[in-house]
């Protein structure tokens, strides 16, 4: 059954894709959710936790308001800790009860943002999908909201775009992205959303081209290629060949405007001997990493929402663990990168390259969890 | 924070309600994991599955868990979609995937623990057809109905459900009348305790699910005669042992309270038909032990915090009769420890107790404190010291023993830091972890 997993784990859901994504903006996030919602973010889906604190909080959400459907409680209580706490804006989002009682978010939003005097945003969770999706509407609602139309700037200059710990990590590489593009020639307006703040995010429309690092950030690249014109870039500079391809793609599509998508050249349809399993965009940048490096065919199996213009246009992916384990046997490949949690069901005879993925794992692995910019694949 | 806070993060004990405390309103969760969840009361059971059915935002949480336990080939889990709550299927969803994972398993375990969620029980889902029919399709498996269900935990918290339905598997037995039960706890009682003593020294058979080696075990603590809680999360698994098994069942709360800890072995000693011992000694070892504690330690700042103890403002009142200068309180409420909480509120007005989820101690942490000897781990990081006794639910210390086992740990924790980080992130005080 796809929705039955005997022993690999799932991934992060849309509650904890909206609070990463929010964290470092000076915003408070509300899960209207009992409790389990933000101990699990704050314990599995959050590594900045303990050193960086930011205003995420959990309504606290009882049998009684439930049942008497009390959205009272829920907007009285963010008022008052947004008296408290003076967040730049407010951000509610649901749990898989709510959904059930059918609680209006964007009513309730509306009532906060009369009551307190501060933006609030609602977010349209219920916990039953990925972060990608509680991720990507959070950054685009983000773009939406606050980014002011500013002339472009003089010398070439970017965004990067779906950066969250969940995909990354903490510095790693996402700070190594930074570098690079610099390097590259290009100065970094802003990080959809790490080590930037709301008002450097206000500068966005001012670049020339977006780069868009994982799924989590298409819904804002899009906006901002709908809205502003800046075209958008999917790719991971990764590896030690695949970086130029990415450059040459971010130099191209500032200068003639299209999107451009060099992480679909890792997949083919092709049954090769290398597998990439992750998200779509990383996955496929490290499978054209190794696609380069070997010599192989690569394909990517992605059990996460995707682009199809980011795995070549091919529209379905094995998803649950019985389809990943029935690929992998059937078409057993002789590389696999991946978590180290899906071992469990990967072929024996074949070499795993592990690379820890925040988003599946959690802390499990999380002082592994790799650079891709500077990973050694020949290990 | 604001001067003005809406709902304030700390109140003096002598304005406070002990029923309710502060004002419930958003909360905020501290990066310290030694609490015991579901997960990990569940893998007390020798040998027992767990599968999880519920939304993939709820599922995260228990299977990383797992994950950190190095335990996934014991946990496997049936996600829901919004699809699913509505079409109908909902029952058959969780019994043909139950059905799949039971299959797929390289051995069939003895027990599975099958945990639905609020979302389940919201709409009404018929969990005895079910478990009925797993049990036709897998005669050998016994299948214990477990929740994952906090929106409902005003009614019957999670804690206190699934320590009660870790005994549900036991099955009836020929009563032993030399055998007792220790139940619902999470942790071993500390061999130096009276309780043990009483119970072994006495030629009774100890029956603690916390030390059953193999399922067998397990199924012998259905021949209890008589059974023990004395833990609040405890009491439930005790009556409806007494209900279903006809084992009777005492309750014997860890007080610091002298009196308290003698009625407890008075009325032990009644049930077990035997002489209550002259504890005088023990009184002395642990007035000495709190001597020695303060000769060492004196009029340093104590935090107490309840998760380190299911009694904390009775722990608050034994220190400050031995002069300890106890300062603060994490907590919530007072529950079995009331009367304490009296007392602290006449005798020692000023004690500050702070909400341990309130939003405005999100940066309490950053702020400038005195130095502090902290026991629990909330108060640890709320107060930001290394100096603390790291234990949850009481470490398994009871009576005068563990009031003296208490002083040790809390001298070693003032003599020795601790790496706080490291240890507060190792989730299940106890169990296994891949972090460490």
């Amino acid at each position: 059954m796809k929705n039955v997993s005997r022993i690999i784990p799932c991934y992060a859901a849309d509650t904890s894709g909206v609070c990463s994504a929010l964290y470092e903006l000076g915003g408070m996030t509300v899960v209207h959710d009992a409790s389990g919602c933000n101990s699990t973010y704050a314990t599995h889906d959050e590594p900045r936790w303990y050193d960086m604190q930011s205003m995420i909080f959990i309504s606290a959400l009882t049998e009684l308001d439930a049942i008497l459907g009390n959205d009272e409680k829920l907007i009285a209580d963010v008022v008052s800790a947004a008296h408290d706490r003076r967040p730049r804006f407010i951000a509610v989002c649901g749990s898989p009860m709510p959904m059930m009682t059918g609680v209006d978010f964007d009513a309730a939003a509306a009532e906060i943002e009369r009551r307190s005097g501060i933006r609030t945003l609602a977010m349209h969770t219920n916990g039953t999908h990925s972060y990608i999706a509680g991720a990507s509407e959070a950054l685009c609602r983000i773009a939406e909201e606050y980014t002011d139309n500013l002339p472009k700037t003089k010398e070439p200059s970017v965004n990067i775009l779906g950066a969250t710990p969940l995909d990354f990590g903490i510095g790693g590489t996402v700070d190594s992205l930074r570098l690079w593009l610099h390097e590259q020639g290009f100065s970094v307006i802003s990080c959809f959303a790490m080590g930037d703040t709301l008002e450097t995010l206000r500068k966005a429309a001012s670049a020339h081209v977006n780069l868009v690092i994982s799924q989590t950030g298409t819904a804002a690249a899009q906006y901002l290629y709908d809205v502003f014109g800046i075209p958008y870039v999917c790719g991971i500079p990764t590896g030690q060949q695949f970086p130029a391809a990415v450059a040459d793609a971010l130099k191209h599509a500032a200068a003639d405007g299209q999107c451009r998508f060099p992480c679909a050249a890792g997949h083919s349809d092709e049954k090769g001997e290398i597998v990439v399993i992750g998200e779509s965009i990383a996955a496929g940048s490290i499978a054209a990493e190794l696609s380069v490096q070997t010599g192989k065919t690569a394909r990517v199996i992605c059990p996460l929402p995707f682009d199809p213009r980011c795995r070549n246009g091919a529209a379905e992916s094995p998803a649950s663990e019985e389809e990943i384990e029935r690929d992998l046997t059937e078409h057993p490949p002789q590389i696999i990168a991946a978590d180290p949690l899906y071992r469990f069901i990967c072929p024996q005879q074949a070499r795993l390259i592990e690379m820890p993925h925040f988003a599946f794992s959690g802390r499990c692995f999380d002082t592994r969890i790799p650079d891709l910019l500077h990973f050694d694949y020949s290990r | 924070m604001s001067a003005a806070a809406e709902k304030p993060r700390s109140i003096r004990i002598a304005d406070a309600d002990p029923n309710a405390i502060f004002q419930s309103g958003l909360e905020y969760n501290t990066p310290v994991r030694g609490m015991w969840n579901i997960v990990h009361t569940g893998m007390l059971i020798p040998g027992a599955h767990q599968i999880f059915a519920c939304a993939q935002g709820c599922l995260r949480g228990v299977i990383l868990t797992a994950a950190e336990m190095n335990a996934l080939d014991r946990l496997s889990w049936i996600s829901v979609s919004e699809q699913d709550m509505y079409d109908g299927s909902l029952e058959y969803d969780i019994i043909d995937g139950c059905a799949e994972i039971l299959q797929k398993l390289p051995q069939k375990p003895p027990v599975v623990l099958l945990y639905l969620s609020c979302i389940h029980l919201f709409a009404g889902v018929d969990f005895e057809m079910i478990l009925s029919a797993l049990r036709s399709q897998f005669p050998g498996i016994a299948f214990v109905d477990c929740y994952m269900t906090p929106t409902m935990r005003q009614t019957v918290s999670p804690a206190v459900k699934m320590a009660a339905q870790l005994y549900a598997a036991l099955e009836p037995r020929a009563r032993n009348p030399r055998a007792v039960g220790i139940i619902g706890n999470d942790r071993p009682t500390d061999e130096g305790s009276e309780l043990l003593r009483l119970i072994r020294g006495n030629g009774f058979i100890l029956r603690d699910l916390t030390l059953c080696k193999d399922y067998d075990e397990y199924q012998q603590m259905g021949e209890c005669a008589l059974n023990l809680t004395y833990t609040p999360v405890a009491g439930l698994a005790g009556e409806e042992l007494e209900q279903r098994l006809g084992i009777p069942h005492l309750h014997l709360p860890n007080s610091f309270d002298y009196s308290e800890i003698a009625a407890n072995y008075w009325l032990l000693c009644d049930a077990l038909g035997i002489e209550c011992p002259d504890f005088s000694a023990e009184i002395a070892a642990a007035d000495a032990a709190l001597d020695r504690l303060y000769a060492e330690i004196g009029e340093i700042a104590v935090a107490i915090d309840f998760t380190a103890v299911t009694q904390p403002f009775s722990l608050a009142k034994l220190l400050t009769e031995h002069g300890f200068h106890v300062k603060y309180i994490i907590a919530d409420a007072a529950a079995e420890d009331a009367a304490a909480f009296s007392w602290l509120a006449e005798h020692r007005p000023d004690l500050e107790i702070f909400s341990a989820a309130n939003v405005n101690m999100l940066h309490f942490k950053s702020e400038e404190h005195e130095p502090v000897l902290a026991i629990g781990q909330k108060a640890a990081y709320y107060f930001a010291t290394d100096h603390f006794v790291n234990i949850v639910m009481n470490g398994g210390y009871y009576g005068y023993a563990g009031i003296a086992a208490l002083c040790t740990l809390m001298s070693e924790a003032y003599r020795t830091p601790k790496d706080s980080r490291r240890v507060l992130r190792h989730k299940g005080l106890g169990c296994p972890s891949c972090l460490l």
